[in-house]
């Protein structure tokens, strides 16, 4: 029988585990920080926590890992959590939420069903949330927070697109379509249906030249919202549009003022259900590497009282496609015991350990297979009076000493040569 | 060429759709009780008779090229694995059935809108789980669980679930009470191919001929018919009485004779009859899907088997259902069967054919799929795959399957069909059982009404 890996998984070899551990330490410094706290929920969370209206859109959820427990004879059904936000927002409610605003982060994988073979049905993100803040501060901290973790990670080319959760609504409801179709068309545009867009256009030749603009169209300043609201105001009234024109260019021109470049893409706002205000993707190139938004719904839904919230999710598997493997600064050095016995095994591994203290990589050759290093420590002779050599990687030998703190300076010595010669 | 058929209710039209279309079966058709078919001229296809539920799931793994079914199966099997490697070839124009989502009058649910703006949870029994769930995501249902039964959903709604995903066909009058919320399918006799058979073999000799003859035999659809009453619902206070429909409604019927309890079925709603002891209600259910249903709360004592118990307590080990009476009738043993054409005669023998090679992977073939589950694990038969059945397995045995878990009476069923116990589970018979604890609105004097009874019948006995 062969063996081999569940269909839709992935295996992190040594590599992808350092290049993923580079992008957990950097987030997680970054928003330790900027002040948030570290987070981690239960991958079993029960489904109907992410059933309601407000919540996953039924094509996000017809794609959830869903079973009964051991215990599940009522029905209730659990799920593999297929979303981050939406348990941190459950955490947040359960337990902290006499804190307003938690500034909340969490390193943690996803799962979702997903046909097409090419991607990983778990999936890691970095995301962080602010829960209690109603201000676009704090949706400018969401897109600051996670352009200066890309940044760090040496990822620039990032383009910034910008949409607005409540901006499509309000149109969706002045073009008439009763609450049922705007919840579907609304997940339909989340879920990059651009068909979807095609027929509202086409169902609605009256408004063709203004839909087109506001769907099709992409602008680069908050002026751009204003020529928007200009051109709607003439040629298709939409009632209670003020405030989200209003918040967004806010949140437009504070990104100019520090500098910020950004593409304001009405059509660009894939997601989220939960998104009520700012929406925005971070791609670099043709990859998507992460989005949030704003979702001040979320949590009245949930049951937990009126609390706005924003946050963001880093794509940690689209990210390590980009980022190099840093070079580890660290000396390796292969450590061989030559003498088959207890007492010389046990000089061998205390050279090791005398080795890690000073700061080296100690790898104890097991039966002379070990992996090739610049250095080797060999033990060897009478064990009442070992003889301890250092080789190099042609494995001669370049000197020898009758203890380990002898050898281990030889080492320090010889490897502050080579630095020195070269 | 294989090609699956279905036995039932499809059985009398499919048949004369095939005589039609020239392909002469012999041992096909109401009277006959063959697994496998003969088509005259046909050497060279294979034929085996299903039940209609089964026949998506064996043409999708690829066992049989090409199946006739039921829309309904191919769908609810769809809807859990939207991927399967189906083709739906053909509408054959025959066994209509609507699909509907289905309430009692008086529960204030009459839409789609009255659904999903419920705060509450909303309970929906059926047999076809898979679509009832899509269905709740779909109509963004806030909290919801679904209760897969074995069959009768009518029974369940408004007072053991809220709602039943049910099937209806022509002309039948809807069942008491309900009204439907809405269709959820239209539902009639497909062709299903295989993908990849249909991909790369010549099926041309089958499906030309039905795809050429198929007419509209029964163009009826399901049209509206008159309400009947619903019977007594359950009030509380009252102890809700679980009892078997099909074959194991005559002996239950009998015992509790013994014990001086009666029916009372002059009723308009024959699964909810009367009875002689007061403050118990009755309702008729399968007994396949009486141990979830005490567990749930929804009735307090059951008369089911000491197979689905055990099934059931294999999958939730932790319920609160319980044993109250070994009522000691309908005995059968659950056993492990396997075909006589295969050299082996214990569970360690069939191990060591996988240990040795000779047997890539056992295709494990069951109703109990939770107790067949755990006799792989407990025999380490690995690796293995489990085929959910939904009754007459032996047919599966040997093309389909390797090993069966199956029940057995007289074993005189799988001698006819060439197969070899090889090991015995346990023994089985009717049991009554309820729950660890009461529930808040009844007491243990009202229980007593009707175990004490069956209990001295017992020690009669």
């Amino acid at each position: 029988m062969e063996i081999e890996k569940c269909k839709g998984s992935r295996d992190l070899l040594p590599g992808d585990m350092v290049r993923f551990r580079r992008i957990e330490d950097v987030f997680r410094k970054a928003c330790l920080d900027w002040g948030y706290g570290e987070v981690r929920t239960p991958t079993l969370e029960y489904l109907h926590l992410f059933t309601s209206v407000g919540t996953l859109t039924p094509s996000m959820l017809s794609r959830t890992y869903s079973f009964l427990d051991w215990d599940g004879w009522s029905g209730e059904r659990i799920v593999l959590r297929p979303e981050a936000t939406i348990a941190a927002a459950r955490l947040y409610i359960e337990n902290l939420s006499d804190l307003s605003p938690a500034k909340l982060f969490y390193i943690e994988n996803v799962f979702r069903f997903d046909e097409s073979g090419t991607r990983s049905r778990e999936r890691w993100q970095c995301g962080a949330e602010v829960l209690g803040s109603a201000k676009t501060l704090a949706d400018i901290e969401m897109i600051m927070l996670s352009m200066d973790v890309l940044r760090k990670l040496g990822i620039i080319d990032v383009e910034l697109h910008l949409s607005h959760a409540g901006l499509i609504r309000a149109l969706l409801t002045a073009l008439g379509l009763s609450a049922h179709e705007q919840v579907r068309v609304f997940d339909q545009i989340l879920d990059e249906d651009h068909s979807v867009i095609e027929k509202l256009i086409g169902d609605n030749p009256q408004f063709t030249e203004a839909l087109d603009l506001f769907f099709r169209a992409k602008g680069k300043s908050a002026g751009f919202l204003q020529n928007l609201q200009a051109l709607l105001s003439k040629s298709f009234p939409v009632p209670g549009i003020e405030d989200s024109i209003a918040e967004f260019t806010h949140l437009a021109e504070r990104l100019s003022e520090f500098d910020c470049k950004y593409v304001i893409d009405i059509a660009s706002g894939r997601g989220f259900e939960y998104y009520t205000g700012i929406i925005f993707r971070l791609h670099c190139g043709d990859q998507k590497v992460g989005g949030g938004g704003r979702y001040n719904d979320l949590i009245p839904l949930l049951g937990g009282g009126n609390v706005p919230a924003s946050g963001f999710g880093l794509q940690m598997d689209k990210i390590m496609e980009m980022t190099d493997i840093p070079p580890d600064e660290r000396y390796r050095v292969l450590v061989q015991c030559r003498t088959d016995s207890a007492k010389a095994e046990r000089l061998c591994f205390e050279t090791a350990a005398d080795l890690r203290r000073r700061g080296y990589i100690a790898d104890i050759d097991h039966d002379g297979t070990g992996t090739a290093c610049k250095w080797t420590i060999s033990v060897e002779g009478d064990v009442d009076h070992p003889v301890y050599r250092l080789m190099d990687q042609a494995a001669n030998v370049v000197v020898e000493a009758g203890s380990c703190s002898a050898i281990c300076e030889q080492l320090q010595e010889a490897k502050a040569n080579e630095a020195s010669i070269t | 060429m294989k090609l699956a058929l279905p036995k039932g209710r499809l059985l009398p039209l499919t048949s004369s759709l095939l005589r039609d279309a020239g392909l002469d079966f012999e041992g096909y058709d109401a009277t006959s009780r063959s697994y496998r078919p003969v088509c005259a001229g046909m050497p060279q296809l294979s034929t085996k008779v299903f039940n209609e539920k089964d026949i998506p799931i064996q043409v999708a793994v690829g066992n049989y090229d090409l199946g006739i079914c039921g829309r309904e199966w191919v769908e609810e099997l769809l809807a859990k694995y939207p991927s399967s490697a189906l083709v739906k070839v053909k509408d054959l124009g025959f066994g209509y059935s609507e699909l509907c989502m289905a309430a009692t009058v008086d529960q204030n649910m009459r839409s789609l809108d009255d659904l999903s703006g419920y705060n509450g949870l909303i309970s929906i029994a059926s047999e076809y789980p898979n679509l009832a769930e899509k269905f709740a995501l779909q109509a963004r249902l806030r909290r919801f669980r679904v209760l897969p039964l074995w069959g009768a959903a009518e029974a369940y709604p408004p007072d053991t679930s809220q709602l039943a995903l049910i099937s209806r066909t022509p002309g039948q009058a809807m069942h008491t009470g309900l009204i439907s919320i809405t269709s959820i399918l239209d539902s009639s006799a497909f062709l299903i191919a295989n993908r990849l058979s249909w991909e790369t073999k010549d099926l041309s000799p089958v499906v030309g001929r039905l795809y050429h003859t198929s007419t509209m035999r029964d163009p009826e659809k399901v049209t509206s018919a008159g309400d009947s009453p619903l019977g007594p619902r359950f009030a509380r206070g009252k102890v809700r009485l679980a009892l078997a429909d099909g074959h194991q409604q005559a002996p239950t019927l009998q015992f509790l004779a013994r014990a001086g309890i009666t029916l009372n079925e002059d009723v308009p709603d024959s699964r909810r009859p009367g009875i002689n002891v007061d403050g118990v209600s009755v309702k008729i259910i399968r007994p396949q899907d009486m141990p979830l249903q005490v567990a749930n709360g929804n009735f307090d004592l059951a008369i089911t088997g000491e197979d689905w118990l055990a099934n059931h307590l294999t999958r939730f080990p932790s319920s609160p259902v319980r044993k109250i009476l070994t009522l000691g009738y309908g005995t059968v043993r659950i056993v492990a069967v396997v075909s006589n054409n295969l050299p082996v005669n214990s569970p360690e023998e069939l191990r060591s054919l996988l240990t040795n090679g000779t047997m890539e992977r056992l295709r494990i073939a069951s109703e109990y799929t939770d107790i067949a589950d755990r006799y792989a694990h407990e025999n380490r038969l690995s690796p293995y795959r489990l085929i959910p059945t939904w009754g007459a397995s032996e047919v599966f045995l040997p093309e389909d399957a390797d090993l069966l878990i199956e029940n057995v009476q007289t074993g005189k069923t799988l001698a006819e069909n060439n197969l070899k116990i090889i090991d015995t589970l346990f023994e089985s018979s009717a049991c009554l059982i309820g729950r660890r604890e009461l529930a808040d609105d009844i007491t243990v004097e009202q229980l007593a009404k009707v175990i004490k009874p069956l209990d001295q019948a017992l020690k009669e006995a």
